[in-house]
C-alpha cells in the first residue's frame, strides 16, 4: 500500500493560550512549531497499515509525507522521516500564500503524479481548526473520503472499512482505494488500526511512536525533494478566504470560589438564576 | 443582497435543530436593505414529508429532495445535489451547520462550485452588502475576521454560537428538486452501519444543563454523573482524558476536536481544563468547576468553583438539589 500523508507544522497547540494579538495581526512568537498532533496520528496510522506490527521496522508498502512551508519546515518533515515514513516532499511556500484551498489543489496535483492508493491526513489542523483538506482533496480528485475515522479496517489490497465518529456515534464505511481517509484522536488508540500484515493480538502502544536516535540520524539520510507551488497549481495562486485581522476573545470575568454544595445552589439559584 | 441556500440535516425523517441555526445565519446575512432572501433544501429519504417542518421559518421556497439513494449522510452521494441546486437556483451563499455532517459535506460542495469555504464561522456581519465573518482559531484563544473572494460562498455555522431561529409564521411553499447525476466517487464508499449511541439525554448540541465529567470520575463515571445529569434532564459531556481512558465513550467529547457547546449552565466535574477543553465550553453562560486540585486551570474560566472530592460533592450536590425541589 502507498500512502501519502500531508503534514502540517503549528504553532506549539498546548501553549495555544499564549497566542498574542498586536494592532490586528496574529503573533505566535515565542511560541515552538510542532507538527500538528492530527497529522502526526496519521502519520502513526499510515506506518501501522505498512508494517507487521511484531517486525515495524521492515516498511510492507511506502509511506510519503509532504509538507508546505519555508525550509525550516523540513525539521517537521525529517521527524516523520525518522519515525519511519520513507521520503519527504516540501512545497515551497509561506503560510500566507496559502488556504485551505490551494493546499488541496496541490495536493491533488502531487497525488496525480504519485498515484498512492490512499491519503491519510489529520481532521484539522489546530492552528486554523477549519477541517477542510480532505474533503476538498477528495472532491478535486474525484476519490471518496472517510472523515474523523476513529478506526480503520485493512481488509485487502484494495479497501478499508472505517469507523468515523460523528455527533451522536459512528458511521462505518468501506471505501474502495484511491481513497483519501482524515483521521480523529482515537485513531491511535492500541487497537485502532488493523492491518492485514499485524496479527490480531498485537496491542500498539497507545499514542504515536518516538523516533530512537539512530533513526533520526538514518532520517537526514532519507530522500527530501523540493517543488514549487507554481509547477503544481500553474498560475492559480488566489486566496479563497481572506483573513483581514485578528481579536483576542472576550475575557470571561472572573468566578468565585464557594465553599460548600449548600452555597453553591444557593448562588445557582439566586445569584446567577440558572437553575 | 444574496440568495442564500440552507442545507437542513435530516436524522430519523426530521429536520435536525442543528439545522435552526443555519436559518438564524440565513436571517442575520440576509438583513441588507435590500434584504436577501434564503430557501432551505431538505434533502434525504423521507425529505417530502419532512421539509413541511420547516416552512413556518420565512424562506422563499423550502426544496425537497425526497430519494433513497441520499437515505445515509454520504458526501459523495450528497454534494452533488447540493452543487446541482444551488447552481440552477443562482444561490450565492451556500449554509450549513457545523455538525459532523455539515464539516463532511460542505467542502466537497465548495470544490464544486469554485466557491471559497469559511468553516465553521461564530457571527457574520453583512455591512456594506458584504458579508464577513468571525472564526474561532487557536482552539478558540482568538477570533479570525474573514471574508470570501469569490463569487458563491459556502459557509458552516458553528451551533453554539447561533441560537436556534424561531419560526416566524407564514408558509413557504414546497417544491421538488432533482436529484443530480450520481457522482463515481460515491460508487467507491459502501454505507455499512450508523452505530448510534442510545440515550435517553439531549443531545450535547442542544441542552441547556450539561454535566460532564473527567478522568478523575475513573469507573464511576456513570455512576456519580447520572444521577445529577438526571436530576437536572442535562445531557452528559466528557473531557478527551476521560474518553481516551475508556470511562466515557467518544460521542460525549466536548472541546476543541470534539462537540462544541454553549448551554445555560455547564458543570465540570474531574475535569482540570486543558485548553482543548476549555475551547469546546467556555461559550457556556455559567460554569461550575468541581475539583480536588485548588490550582486546576478549569477554575479561571468557572463561574463557580468547588474545593472539593467530587465523589461526596456530587452526590450531596443531588441531596441538596432535591431537597429545592
Amino acid at each position: 500500500m502507498k500512502i501519502l500523508v500531508p503534514l502540517k507544522r503549528v504553532a506549539d497547540p498546548d501553549n495555544a493560550n499564549k497566542v498574542k494579538v498586536n494592532a490586528g495581526k496574529l503573533e505566535t512568537t515565542g511560541l515552538e512549531w510542532k507538527p500538528n498532533p492530527f497529522d502526526e496520528y496519521a502519520v502513526e496510522t499510515a506506518l501501522r497499515l505498512t508494517e507487521n506490527g511484531a517486525n515495524p521496522k521492515a516498511r510492507l508498502g511506502e509511506v510519503i509525507v509532504v509538507a508546505f512551508g519555508p525550509k525550516e519546515t523540513e525539521t517537521t518533515l525529517r521527524g516523520a522521516l525518522a519515525t519511519g515514513a520513507d521520503r519527504a516532499i516540501r512545497v515551497d511556500a509561506t503560510d500566507d500564500q496559502l488556504d485551505g484551498d490551494l493546499v488541496a489543489r496541490a495536493l491533488k496535483a502531487i497525488a496525480e503524479k504519485e498515484k498512492p492508493d490512499l491519503i491519510l491526513c489529520g481532521k484539522q489542523a489546530v492552528d486554523g481548526d477549519s477541517n477542510q483538506v480532505a474533503q476538498l482533496v477528495a472532491e478535486y480528485l474525484g476519490w471518496p473520503q472517510a472523515t474523523f475515522a476513529g478506526s480503520i479496517t485493512s481488509e485487502d489490497d484494495k479497501s478499508l472499512l472505517v469507523i468515523r465518529e460523528v455527533d451522536g456515534g459512528t458511521i462505518s464505511l468501506r471505501i474502495t482505494f484511491p481513497a483519501i481517509v482524515s483521521v480523529d484522536l482515537r485513531i491511535v488508540a492500541p487497537k485502532s488500526v488493523k492491518s492485514k500484515h499485524t496479527a490480531d493480538t498485537h496491542t500498539y502502544a497507545d499514542g504515536v511512536r518516538f523516533a530512537a536516535l539512530m533513526a533520526i540520524m538514518a532520517a537526514k539520510k532519507k530522500p527530501l525533494v523540493e517543488m514549487k507551488l507554481a509547477d503544481l497549481v500553474g498560475a492559480d495562486t488566489a486566496l479563497k478566504i481572506k483573513y483581514n485581522s485578528f481579536e483576542l476573545p472576550p475575557a470571561r470575568k472572573a468566578g468565585i470560589k464557594v465553599k460548600t454544595v449548600a452555597e453553591l445552589v444557593e448562588k445557582l439559584k439566586s445569584e446567577a438564576k440558572a437553575l | 443582497m444574496s440568495n442564500i441556500l440552507v442545507i437542513a440535516e435530516l436524522h430519523d425523517g426530521h429536520v435536525r435543530k442543528s439545522t435552526h441555526s443555519a436559518i438564524a445565519f440565513a436571517r442575520q446575512a440576509g438583513s441588507t436593505s435590500p434584504p436577501s432572501t434564503f430557501s432551505i433544501l431538505v434533502l434525504g429519504q423521507g425529505a417530502k414529508a419532512a421539509a413541511a417542518e420547516v416552512t413556518t421559518f420565512g424562506a422563499a421556497k423550502v426544496i425537497a429532495v425526497d430519494d433513497a439513494y441520499l437515505a445515509n449522510p454520504v458526501a459523495e452521494r450528497v454534494a452533488p445535489t447540493v452543487a446541482a441546486i444551488a447552481k440552477s437556483g443562482g444561490f450565492d451563499v451556500v449554509v450549513v451547520t457545523a455538525s459532523s455532517f455539515g464539516k463532511d459535506v460542505a467542502p466537497r460542495v465548495a470544490a464544486k462550485l469554485a466557491a471559497g469555504y469559511a468553516p465553521d464561522i461564530s457571527s457574520v456581519s453583512a455591512e456594506g452588502g458584504k458579508l464577513t465573518y468571525k472564526r474561532p482559531v487557536y482552539a478558540g484563544n482568538a477570533f479570525a475576521s474573514c471574508e470570501v473572494t469569490t463569487a458563491v460562498q459556502v459557509v458552516s455555522v458553528r451551533q453554539s454560537e447561533f441560537a436556534p431561529a424561531e419560526p416566524t409564521g407564514g408558509a413557504s411553499p414546497i417544491e421538488d428538486g432533482a436529484l443530480a447525476a450520481k457522482d463515481p466517487a460515491a460508487e467507491r464508499v459502501e454505507f455499512v452501519a450508523l452505530g448510534e449511541a442510545k440515550s435517553e439525554r439531549p443531545d450535547l448540541g442542544e441542552a441547556k444543563v450539561i454535566v460532564s465529567g473527567g478522568r478523575a470520575l475513573k469507573e464511576k463515571f456513570a455512576e456519580v454523573l447520572d444521577p445529577l445529569a438526571g436530576l437536572l434532564g442535562a445531557a452528559v459531556g466528557a473531557s478527551r482524558a476521560a474518553c481516551d481512558a475508556g470511562y466515557a465513550p467518544a460521542e460525549l467529547q466536548v472541546g476543541q476536536t470534539g462537540r462544541v457547546v454553549a448551554p445555560k449552565l455547564y458543570f465540570a466535574i474531574g475535569i482540570s481544563g486543558a485548553i482543548q477543553h476549555l475551547a469546546g465550553m467556555k461559550g457556556s453562560k455559567t460554569i461550575v468547576a468541581i475539583n480536588k486540585d485548588p490550582d486546576a486551570p478549569i477554575f479561571q474560566v468557572a463561574d463557580y468553583g468547588l474545593v472539593a472530592d467530587l465523589f461526596t460533592a456530587v452526590p450531596e450536590l443531588v441531596t441538596e438539589l432535591k431537597k429545592q425541589t
